[in-house]
């Protein structure tokens, strides 16, 4: 290497921290796993969709694999039949992962206070970002996925998250 | 209006039904429930009775039967009909009645490790059961196996799981697949994990507050199940609409019915890997939806309706914001279309897949696009003209084999034909009122209620009891976008309805489906699901 040169390297590297270079992979490539169940999912299908787009932010890489992903967004009513389902889909993601509870449903039961509805998927797995409507518009969704994008910058980067949440399922 | 119930007794019933599918030719049978008499003010002496509704072949007739049980128990009739097969499972599950002769009576609906009968009177209605494993669902596939006489080593037969959380599983359907090679040799389904309880839930709600949960039974078409209620409890109070009234949930419906067919037909060519297709159908979607939201507040749940008529009229400039819509649906449709009619891809993938033939549709229990797919002409708009429905000027689409490429060509057609309905009622949309005028139905307008002592007393009477139903049982049938969309509604003379049974066609669509994708692959099964359009909050309620 012809030393005299070095000086043209000023304009091709970039010094920073390895955390920042970290951040700025994971809030632009965001793979999200669906978790869909009902009305919430149908109001996901027009996000995704070309008018709202939620591939301007960068998490348009839907996976349907767990093992692809790391933000989970639960769009839908969860029954206790379907919980078992989520929260083997929840361990099998790697670590890290975040979730968004997407509408009344997943955040709380919604108007489904019965015998059949869990109330609320954080009796079962963590949740970061709760997303409030009945569906919640396509906008709101877009807005929790920034809200994870702003969220994962205040974390440590390779720390294992949540260790110590315990949902009904994990004691069985 | 009430229905017209024969009672029978528990010994008669098999005989008497199957005496009426092959002697009457009432083949079609619409739905089982059971009726919990626990609560009653008078409760009989039985305490469960059984309800069995059968219709015609030709569609013009309906009997509706009721049986008074001695003991929880009666025989089967999934003989008779492939639809008794699911619906007696539903009875058992719900209301712990046992079908003698049923060959698998297991859970549906509820999880496995369930304890109790959820619709029964005395079980609380908040009463959770968490569920820690899911079934392997084994013990169905292994009859099946035995039946075709096939054996897992010997066959070298693969057993896969598809869904309940995959992409192409619309939601929560499960299906177990036993594959040799890429080919389905036997499947069984499994459904309810989007069970809400919407039966228990009515039951504990007056009419009015039962609106927002009709809504979330088919989410893709959440107005024509508002109407389809409020319509059936109408009829019960003996009420019509005033015309306009009547024009505008014409146009809504229909409008609900292109954006149920929009999002089968957009989701079920993404299947397939034609994207730009979903773009092209999806798109005018959101149009419907803007001038939904317009008008109604929401883009997708919005419990416009009341019983008795709707929140309000249609806002100033509707009428240029609908037809806009449907300039832009119609570029939608025409374009996609042109795309796939004659794309050899698309024909060769649809065509003689998962034919249904018209007779097992029939007792398969299918209606709507389904059924006449398979070339059998019944419309609940022609057959019962309600709404006007005979002074419009559109077609009723057939299909001639009921394959997966007729299932979803109907829906094309029906699109337009929906269009044509809306053009006639815009231009023939009367003045006047649009909600009934009867007090102790309609709540009063918001100056009534601030501004004089009668208004306010009127609109707590109306928000603390609700609409007091005429004691009696009915059972109201509307053609929704998937098919006959049914209430059978018991009315104890309050304001909460004792009952109500939704017969959703999603159910008795997705109870044949392992049947149909036998001996067909994989990537055709995923197509006939799409084709069907299951929405899993009217199939699991």
């Amino acid at each position: 290497m012809d030393v005299s040169n070095t000086h043209l390297l000023d304009e091709a590297v970039v010094t920073t921290t390895i955390d920042a270079v970290v951040d700025w992979g994971r809030e632009a490539s965001l793979w999200p796993f669906v978790f869909g169940t009902a009305c919430c999912a149908i109001e996901f299908m027009s996000t995704a969709a070309s008018r709202y787009d939620i591939s301007r932010f960068g998490a348009e890489v839907l996976r349907f694999s767990p093992r692809h992903a790391d933000l989970l967004i639960v769009a839908g009513t969860v029954s206790y039949k379907q919980a078992p389902i989520l929260k083997q889909i929840y361990d099998q993601m790697p670590e890290p992962k975040w979730v968004i509870a997407v509408g009344a449903c997943a955040s709380t039961g919604g108007f489904y206070d019965n015998y059949t509805t869990l109330q609320g998927i954080d009796e079962i797995i963590p949740v970061d970002i709760y997303v409030a409507g009945c569906p919640p518009r396509p906008e709101a969704i877009l807005d929790s996925v920034m809200d994870i994008q702003k969220q994962l910058k205040h974390e440590e980067k390779f720390a294992v998250r949540n260790t110590d949440f315990k949902g009904k399922l994990d004691d069985i | 209006m009430i229905s017209n119930i024969i009672t029978l007794q528990a010994s008669q019933l098999f005989e008497t039904i199957k005496h009426d599918k092959e002697e009457l030719g009432f083949t079609f049978l619409l739905d089982i429930t059971a009726t919990d008499n626990l609560a009653k003010t008078h409760p009989s002496s039985n305490r469960f009775e059984l309800i069995y509704i059968l219709r015609h072949r030709e569609f013009l007739e309906t009997h509706i039967y009721k049986v008074f049980l001695e003991e929880e128990e009666i025989q089967s009739i999934s003989s008779l009909y492939e639809s008794a097969d699911w619906a007696e499972r539903e009875v058992y599950d719900q209301y712990g009645i046992n079908f003698l002769g049923h060959s698998m009576l297991k859970r549906l609906l509820n999880h496995n490790e369930f304890d109790g009968h959820p619709l029964r009177k005395d079980y609380e209605i908040t009463q959770g059961q968490l569920c820690t494993t899911s079934q392997d669902l084994m013990d169905e596939m292994r009859p099946l196996l035995k039946e075709k006489k096939l054996d897992m080593n010997k066959d070298d037969l693969m057993v896969i799981n598809l869904g309940p959380s995959h992409p192409a599983s619309h939601g929560t359907i499960r299906t177990l697949a036993a594959l040799d090679g890429e080919k389905i040799v036997a499947a069984a389904c499994e459904i309810g994990y989007l069970h809400r309880g919407f039966e228990k839930s009515c039951e504990n709600h007056n009419y009015n507050q039962i609106i927002p949960y009709t809504d979330r039974l088919n989410y893709c078409s959440a107005l024509m199940n508002n109407i389809a209620f409020a319509k059936t409890v109408e009829d019960m109070l003996d009420i019509t609409l005033p015309d306009r009234g009547i024009f505008i949930r014409v146009m809504l419906s229909e409008l609900s019915r292109i954006i149920d067919h929009l999002v089968c037909l957009s989701a079920g060519l993404l299947d397939m890997g034609a994207q730009t297709n979903y773009w092209y159908l999806f798109n005018p979607r959101n149009d419907a939806y803007d001038f939904l939201s317009k008008l109604t507040g929401a883009r997708l749940t919005n419990s416009f309706m009341r019983i008795g008529g709707m929140t309000h009229d249609l806002y100033d400039g509707w009428q240029s914001d609908l037809e806009d819509v449907l300039t832009k649906i119609d570029f939608g449709v025409t374009e996609s279309l042109k795309m796939i009619q004659t794309n050899r891809i698309y024909n060769d993938r649809l065509t003689d897949i998962s034919p249904v033939s018209a007779e097992s549709a029939m007792s398969y229990g299918f209606t709507g696009p389904n059924l006449r797919a398979s070339g059998v002409p019944y419309d609940l708009r022609f057959t019962e003209p309600h709404y006007f429905y005979d002074t419009f000027d559109f077609n009723m689409v057939v299909g001639s084999v009921g394959d997966t490429y007729d299932r979803m060509m109907v829906r094309f057609d029906e699109i337009n034909e929906s269009m044509k309905i809306i053009k006639q009622a815009i231009s023939r949309l009367p003045g006047g009122d649009v909600n009934v005028s009867d007090k102790s139905i309609i709540m009063p307008s918001k100056s009534c209620v601030y501004g004089g002592i009668e208004g306010m007393m009127n609109q707590f009477k109306l928000v603390v009891d609700g609409v007091k139903v005429p004691k009696g049982e009915h059972y109201g049938a509307f053609e929704a976008a998937n098919g006959e969309l049914g209430f059978y509604i018991v009315s104890d003379g309050s304001g909460t309805p004792y009952k109500v049974k939704v017969r959703a066609p999603s159910f008795y669509h997705i109870a044949a489906y392992p049947q149909l994708i036998e001996n067909y692959q994989v990537a055709d099964a995923i197509l006939t699901l799409g084709s069907l359009n299951i929405i899993a909050g009217e199939m699991d309620r």
